[in-house]
């Protein structure tokens, strides 16, 4: 009976929404050590029960099946968790950086994992949205939602200087060009006075219609709202913007094209695909996705140093893709809340993070190299294969 | 400009060129037998020159005073370290890794890397601290105008310069380095005929490690300082040497090596503020990128249709 098993898989999804929010939240909020190490462990075994299961399986063919829904019940299961840690500064701001690189490696998402060009710049692309936000705040009076999206068309004007040498070089020697430009970015920022050289730059609050996002709100005398609840929210709607762009890009013939692209390039141009057009097209919409996000996190930070968008930084950001599953949106997000918020809980081990975090990513390189979870075909008909 | 200074300059940049070239050459054997890029080549470099600053406390301990003997047992402990270390990196984390696709290689490798540098910073005695190294090399120095001529910069050059061309020689007039370049022209056919590929695999990489170690000890020597984050940049250098000069091409490795020093003592001399030097070097290999994809000396393929 279709119908009934349908619903049960409907139930069996939102227990597993409320479980991962409930996770997050307490991922994000509980300080004990032993807590988090025993949260860590329960998730894998979750993670690797349900993969085995075929709990997964069917969670995510119910997601499938309702392609605008979904994206919503998780916004609000995050937003629920935010406000139920409205008072904690450090939680919240967790959440919001999480939220802001899922949308930066949604941008490399869609470069690596639909058209196949690998960016080892993203930090650098991340680091020109924070710096033209910072400058343009702090020089001009624009409005800062326009600010914010200047920041994402400057990422994406300055990436395109790469684009001559991205479309003539492959493979490694592609690689070699966005290597070298986050290097060259980063050597740049320190030596450059007029953007504050090492020290880096102040970058005031967000401010939309009036409403300055940095000014406490008290609920009574003693209890107030964390300001980084505003930027959770922000930071909420760009990453649902971002994964509607990405997950409508994916289905639709665009995504088609770049998936060729970046399977073959020669038999891609065979069928009339104009691979040139592609490659700059998905390059340049991820380095503006990247732009944005670094600008919003620029004003939640309140201060931006070339130190935050160094060649480590943008490996940090090609981990989570590679990660998450290269060219599955989804694996984004629990790679990005994996690699951003356990080293900054686990402060047992915080003198040894980067060498655990070097460890555990070889691990699954060489044990689950198609990441935690995998692209799955695509699907030319929602509800194909129920 | 005088031309004392001028050639000043050109000296510097030799010593820089030969480190640099020694690192390429190392990418350049790499790519040539297994198509892959070992990112971590940088961090190896650091590691054997960390290993050479041990065994020189060791040797003080020792008692042993002669510099000639310490400098020949501090490089031969950390070329046969390295050595080692590449031929397990080799055996562990590449080799298995072989049909998977070669970003997870590189990403696999520049995270040995990482690991390589928190081990140092983190297990050597005081390791996130600069290191003085040891002057060990004969520092007499002639002087001519502006010019001086130090010993131990001639010693780099000459022994870089050897140690390159020892291993031209190898591969191409050896048995071994016969059975490296039948590797790299075609995997499939050297097992056919015999060769023992995991074996060559192993042994490339030990040697590319080992020249690796002898940078790391020649830019110790020449500096007198050495620490636990030196090897990302002058990895990624190598690398932007061996890509610049064209991957699989021992000369154009040499060639690459030459010209990114070439490209920071032109960027040092011509902006006000020498750390522009970096952003200069880099920005010219872009360029060059894009006028030469796949490098100065091209590398001999086709495209497989």
């Amino acid at each position: 009976m279709p119908a009934r098993s349908a619903t049960l898989d409907r139930l069996i999804a939102l227990g597993a929404l409320i479980a991962f929010a409930v996770f997050v939240g307490l991922f994000l909020e509980l300080e004990e050590q032993w807590e988090i190490a025993a949260l860590a462990v329960i998730a894998v075994a979750a993670f690797y029960v349900a993969g085995r299961s075929g709990l997964a399986a069917r969670i995510e063919s119910v997601s499938a099946a309702h392609p605008r829904l979904s994206p919503l019940a998780v916004m609000v299961a995050v937003l629920l968790v935010a406000l139920a840690l409205y008072e904690s500064h450090f939680a919240l701001l967790m959440l919001a950086t999480v939220m802001l690189f899922v949308v930066a490696c949604l941008g490399l998402t869609v470069q690596f994992g639909y058209a196949g060009i690998v960016n080892f710049a993203g930090a650098a692309l991340f680091g020109v949205g924070g710096y033209t936000t910072a400058v343009l705040a702090a020089h001009t009076g624009a409005p800062h939602l326009l600010i914010l999206l200047f920041g994402g068309v400057m990422a994406a004007v300055i990436g395109s200087i790469l684009i001559l040498p991205i479309l003539r070089t492959r493979g490694h020697y592609a690689a070699l060009v966005t290597i070298a430009f986050a290097l060259l970015f980063r050597t740049f920022l320190e030596v450059n006075d007029t953007l504050g050289g090492p020290q880096g730059l102040k970058v005031p609050g967000l401010e939309i219609l009036g409403w300055s996002f940095n000014e406490r709100i008290e609920l009574d005398e003693d209890r107030e709202i964390s300001f980084f609840l505003s930027y959770v929210v922000v930071a909420l709607l760009l990453a649902g913007f971002a994964w509607l762009l990405v997950k409508r890009l994916e289905r639709s013939w665009l995504g088609l094209s770049l998936d060729a692209v970046r399977l073959d390039e020669t038999a891609a141009s065979v069928f009339g695909i104009d691979v040139a057009r592609w490659k700059i097209f998905a390059f340049t919409l991820g380095n503006f996705l990247a732009g944005l996000a670094g600008g919003v996190y620029a004003m939640m930070l309140g201060y931006i140093a070339p130190t935050s968008f160094t060649f480590a930084d943008s490996l940090i950001l090609v981990s989570i893709v590679l990660l998450g599953g290269s060219g599955n949106p989804l694996g984004v997000i629990p790679a990005a809340l994996l690699v951003v918020v356990l080293p900054e809980k686990l402060q047992v081990i915080q003198e040894y993070r980067f060498l655990l975090f070097a460890v555990l990513v070889i691990l699954i390189l060489r044990y689950r190299p198609d990441g935690l979870l995998p692209r799955r075909p695509r699907r030319y008909f929602p509800g194909d294969g129920e | 400009m005088d031309i004392g200074i001028l050639s000043q300059f050109v000296l510097n940049g030799l010593v820089l060129g030969v480190v640099y070239a020694m690192v390429a050459v190392g990418f350049t054997l790499f790519f040539g037998v297994l198509d892959v890029i070992k990112f971590s080549h940088g961090d190896v470099l650091m590691a054997g020159a960390f290993v050479a600053l041990a065994t020189f406390a060791g040797l003080q301990l020792a008692g042993i005073e002669s510099p000639l003997l310490t400098i020949l047992l501090i490089t031969l402990a950390a070329t046969a370290s390295m050595g080692v270390l590449g031929a397990l990196l080799a055996r562990f984390l590449i080799l298995p890794l072989k049909s998977a696709p070669p970003l997870n290689t590189l990403l696999a490798t520049l995270m040995f890397g990482l690991a390589l540098r928190e081990a140092v910073r983190l297990f050597y005695p005081a390791g996130s601290n600069p290191k003085p190294f040891p002057r060990l090399l004969p520092t007499d120095a002639y002087s001519i105008g502006n010019f001086t001529l130090r010993l131990d910069s001639v010693i780099i050059v000459v022994t870089g310069l050897a140690a390159i061309v020892a291993l031209h020689l190898v591969i191409s007039r050896t048995r071994l380095g016969l059975a490296i370049r039948a590797v790299a022209q075609d995997a499939e056919t050297a097992r056919v005929m015999g060769i023992d590929f995991r074996w060559v695999v192993l042994l490339t990489f030990a040697i590319g490690s080992a020249l690796a170690a002898l940078a790391g000890v020649a830019n110790g020597l020449y500096y007198n300082e050495i620490n636990f984050s030196m090897g990302l940049l002058l990895g990624v250098i190598g690398f932007s040497a061996a890509v610049v000069g064209g991957l699989g091409s021992i000369l154009g490795a040499i060639i690459g090596g030459f010209l990114f020093a070439a490209l920071q003592t032109i960027g040092a001399v011509w902006f006000a503020v020498p750390a522009y030097k970096d952003v200069f070097a880099f920005a010219v290999v872009i360029m060059i990128m894009a006028w030469k994809p796949t490098g100065l000396l091209a590398e001999r393929s086709a495209e497989r249709v």
